[in-house]
């Protein structure tokens, strides 16, 4: 498992005045699982769009396949297999779920000035992976505007899974969803690990990160704290990595002091 | 910690044919962009062969009279609304206008040049006016507006300029004759159909001048070059993937540029096409009428913004309909020419386009929460 496929090497990003990341190293390989965990802020969607190539790093090297990359836009890295899904899903409400799903990538049909868009495979495609996510739509024409937000982060998820060939990146991609869509975008990743893609999962859900993940790595306040096999740490440990550690506990004794008291006055 | 509540109303999706109503075609009907403008022609039309049905303002030349007004707004409509999709404005159009026309007189007429040569001329100068534009807007982030309002007066000032510079007057005439034979400049100066025209009025079907020559002798080019250009917009509009590109920028161009569209490229390539079409009507003025004015055009940007709202565009980017905005253009056509024929003072003209702009709006607001489904 040492195929690797992306690389950073002390990538930092600063914003103005605001240093977004520092100083990160990082290494994914292709058929892992490689979960990004860190305190909101900390971030994690900072570093993904730059891997995704939303964000030049200000210092710092990106290696794609062995080869250093300067991505000038998301297009150059969805040509190379990227696909993400961005926190803000990435989505035009006025637009159809069809026209959405192959944004910047249309397929198209015919021959040279008179090529169309290949509507009716389009629909086709759109449908069928939105139905593996377990969204069945009504129609294909329906304006993202009017869908569930679950139904667009599923909208989301299919189109990225169906354009990421070498590497998906999953910015908390199961935030809105369903027990059944959950389980749907889960399997998926693995499915995705099975066929040599690289993952990069980022979410806040330890019971989403810890079964599917292979590999962590912490973000704290724009460095990065390691990477860790999953061998090498429990769900508790990687509970407590998510920053949330301390203060869960110290919620989890609140919220049983309450219940008790309630006990009592009842 | 708790990811998992939010917004259930999907989890039961799977089934979704109970879910399905059918929707009536008129609610289909209501929710496209060009709905507004198709029934206020209709309702424009109707009131004037009321009103002034027998003013000769539906004989064949009154028909042809307004289609050109309509003809000549609907051009640069059709502009305005691809990059009024595109999420951008163009306040220079009409100075654009003025501008590209001087550009095709003044070198026919003072340096010589074949007028084949001056047109292309004056296309490329306004291309690359329209790229400047673009790139002024993308690169520095300011509002379109601001950046086209500055070009509205420099091009303005730049027409009036040369205009004296070069020929020490501000219409420049005469170019009729030296476009004798110029095959480019029957392309945007001529006429079509001439034989149609002939057949009709010997058989008696069109009426004809004493000596024979028919009242219409061809369709203009500048209605050709209309409905060639709406025809080419609408069909890449919603058929090809630039399309989808001009959609997905205007709609969310932060959300277009992340899944790979390249909105930069797309917002002054949308610029460069309001500025061909600008030239197109500047092209088709000056040939017709045989000179160059350096005040033709002015306003002309507002009027093609009204036409393409009332046509169904969101000022805001991302939906709109070049079908729509020509029906804007024509219901500007007929209103103006209805005015005239049927005699009403035609400063009421203005109250009307003030009214329908209005009107326009707040359609276009309504239709805009239905097609969201009243979301966000
Ligand atoms: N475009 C920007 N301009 C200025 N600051 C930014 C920008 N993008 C991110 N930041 C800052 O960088 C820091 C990291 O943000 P980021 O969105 O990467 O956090 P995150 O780890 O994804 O958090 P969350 O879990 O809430 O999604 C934040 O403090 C944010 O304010
Ligand atoms: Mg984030």
């Amino acid at each position: 498992m040492s195929d690797k496929i992306l690389e950073l090497k002390k990538v930092s990003r600063y914003f103005g005045s605001v240093i977004a990341l520092e100083d990160i190293d990082m290494e994914v390989n292709a058929g892992e699982v490689h979960c990004l965990l860190g305190d909101n802020g900390a971030g994690k969607s900072t570093l993904i769009k730059t891997l995704a190539g939303v964000h030049k790093p200000s210092k710092g090297e990106y290696f794609y396949e062995g080869e250093r990359v300067e991505f000038s836009s998301p297009r150059d890295a969805l040509d190379r297999g990227i696909a993400t899904v961005y926190q803000d899903l990435a989505l035009v409400p006025l637009m159809s779920i069809t026209r959405n799903f192959f944004m910047g990538r249309e397929i198209t049909r015919g021959w040279g000035p008179f090529k169309q868009f290949d509507q009716d495979r389009a629909d086709q495609i759109a449908l069928d992976g939105l139905a593996e996510m377990g969204i069945k739509v009504r129609d294909p024409q329906q304006v993202v505007g009017t869908m569930s937000g679950g139904e667009r982060q599923c909208l989301a998820i299919a189109r990225a899974i169906h354009f990421g060939a070498r590497v998906l990146i999953l910015d908390e991609p199961t935030a809105a969803l369903g027990v059944k869509q959950t389980s749907n975008v889960l399997r998926v990743v693995a499915q995705a690990r099975a066929k040599g893609l690289a993952v990069i999962l980022i979410t806040h859900n330890v019971h989403h990160a810890y079964p599917v993940a292979d590999r962590f790595t912490l973000l704290n306040r724009g460095r990065s704290m390691g990477t860790f096999l999953k061998s090498e740490v429990t769900r508790e440990q990687v509970l407590e990595m998510m920053a949330g550690g301390e203060e869960m506990e110290k919620l989890e004794a609140e919220l049983a002091e309450f219940t008790r008291s309630d006990e009592a006055t009842a | 910690m708790s990811v998992n509540h939010a917004q259930q109303s999907d989890a039961e999706a799977t089934n979704a044919d109970e879910r399905v109503r059918e929707v009536s075609i008129l609610n289909r009907l209501l929710s496209r962009p060009e709905l507004g403008s198709v029934s206020g022609a209709v309702l424009v039309f109707l009131f004037f062969i009321i009103v002034a049905g027998d003013s000769g303002m539906f004989s064949p030349d009154g028909v042809l009279n307004w289609s050109m007004v309509s003809a000549q707004l609907g051009i640069i409509a059709i502009g305005a609304c691809v990059l009024m999709i595109a999420g951008e404005f163009d306040l220079s159009i009409g100075s654009m206008i003025g501008f590209a026309g001087m550009m095709i007189a003044i070198p026919t007429m003072y340096w010589d040049w074949p007028v084949w040569t001056s047109i292309i001329f004056a296309f490329a100068l306004a291309l690359s006016i329209g790229f400047t534009i673009g790139t002024i807007v993308v690169r520095t982030g300011l509002p379109s507006f601001i950046v086209s309002l500055a070009f509205l007066f420099i091009l303005r000032g730049l027409t009036i300029a040369l205009a004296i510079m070069f020929t020490n007057r501000t219409i420049v005439g005469g170019v009729r004759g030296a476009a004798e034979g110029d095959l480019l400049a029957a392309a945007f100066g001529g006429e079509i159909g001439g034989w149609l025209f002939q057949w009709l009025a010997d058989v008696g079907w069109l009426q004809s001048f004493p000596d024979g020559t028919p009242i219409i002798t061809g369709i203009p080019m500048i209605i050709i070059w209309w409905f060639l250009l709406a025809t080419i917009a609408s069909w890449v509009l919603l058929r090809t993937k630039y399309g989808n590109w001009i959609f997905a920028t205007g709609g969310d161009a932060k959300a277009a540029k992340n899944v790979g569209v390249p909105t930069n490229k797309v917002k002054i390539g949308a610029f460069m096409f309001t500025a061909f079409c600008a030239t197109v009507l500047a092209a088709c003025q000056v040939l017709e009428f045989g000179s160059a004015a350096a005040d033709r055009g002015l306003l002309k940007e507002f009027e093609a913004i009204i036409a393409v709202v009332i046509g169904g565009a969101l000022l805001t980017g991302g939906y709109g309909s070049v079908i729509g905005a020509c029906f804007g253009a024509l219901i500007f056509g007929v209103v103006q020419m209805g005015i005239y024929f049927s005699g009403i003072d035609s400063d009421w003209f203005r109250v009307f386009l003030g009214g329908m702009l209005l009107l326009a709006v707040m359609f276009n607001n309504a239709i805009r929460r239905r097609v969201t489904g009243a979301a966000q």
